[in-house]
């Protein structure tokens, strides 16, 4: 991948598959590091899946069996000196309590680092292809913070404006760009 | 920056239209997004049909939407073109300037960018 908002795109997919209806992307970087996480209330994974997740050969597509999107984010974590984990709970396990946290922890001065890219363009993709989950969004960084909850678009839009409507896409790019630009919300 | 309050805007100018719009989409545009589709370029290529369908007025007759893995990876970015009464059109190693030439010719004209297809790649 040649952006790690490349990764995020993927990686998000798979709680979109595992029946998620809140994802939470989070972006945390510090002058040294980028940790990156995606959460969901999916359905989870048992304990015997989870540890072989990240083989190559372990997936849940179809058309062929093998599945480069976990393996490749780890790759691209520990390849800066970084690390790698995913926690689950599957909900046939834990009913009340399942879900999927994916962490990658990267050293961004590292030369092997993949650089984030254009992380806007991802998550108005995600949201794109799937409206009817949502999505929490937040990246911070010394000096920034930026935030996006589908689930207050959500509310101001109503039932009758889905969020893959054109116009609220195009609001939602802007919205994280002004963000992004350090321009205030007068809200 | 965009405030919430031009999302409510957006929602008192949609709110009518929407409903109409249900069901009448004649034309699919299906996108692969995969591993394979978003490692070889298929992010720019979707956004390049979403902003392009919108910007061309095209909503009420085409609808953008992304799938898994299609399972020609080699062949990635793919694109298929759903229509009604016609043969699918299948667009291999595509590129966000493919897409708004197969906007213009295909989704506007009625006419598929064959050089773009599989059948023209292999």
């Amino acid at each position: 991948m040649k952006e790690l908002s490349l990764n995020v795109l993927d990686v998000a997919k798979n709680s979109v598959k595992a029946g998620a209806t809140l994802v939470t992307i989070k972006i945390t970087e510090t002058d040294e590091t980028l940790e990156l996480s995606i959460s969901d209330d999916g359905c989870g994974m048992t304990p015997e899946f989870l540890a072989n997740v990240t083989d190559p050969f372990c997936t849940t597509r179809t058309t062929r069996p093998v599945g480069l999107g976990i393996p490749l984010l780890k790759l691209e974590a520990e390849q800066t000196g970084g690390s790698f984990a995913i926690e689950s709970k599957a909900k046939e396990l834990s009913p009340l309590d399942h879900g999927t946290t994916t962490k990658a922890l990267f050293y961004k001065n590292h030369i092997d680092m993949t650089p984030l890219g254009d992380i806007c363009s991802s998550v108005v993709t995600l949201i794109q292809g799937n409206p009817d989950i949502d999505f929490l969004f937040i990246h911070t960084s010394p000096g920034f913070e930026v935030r996006l909850d589908t689930r207050e678009l959500r509310d101001i839009l109503g039932e009758e404006v889905p969020l893959d409507n054109a116009e609220v896409l195009l609001w939602i790019t802007e919205f994280l760009k002004g963000q992004y630009s350090g321009e205030q919300s007068p809200d | 920056m965009k405030s919430l309050a031009e999302l409510a805007a957006i929602r008192e100018r949609m709110k009518d239209r929407v409903v109409l719009r249900e069901g009448q989409g004649d034309i699919r545009v299906v996108v692969g997004m995969a591993t394979c589709g978003i490692a070889a370029g298929a992010r720019p290529v979707l956004s390049a049909f979403v902003e392009g369908v919108a910007n061309e007025g095209l909503s009420d007759k085409v609808t953008v939407t992304q799938t898994g893995c299609i399972g020609i990876c080699q062949y990635e970015p793919v694109v298929e073109v759903f229509e009604a009464g016609k043969e699918k059109v299948t667009y291999v190693k595509m590129t966000a300037d493919k897409a708004k030439e197969v906007i213009e010719k295909h989704l506007k004209g009625g006419s598929p960018v064959v050089e773009y297809t599989i059948g023209s790649n292999q």
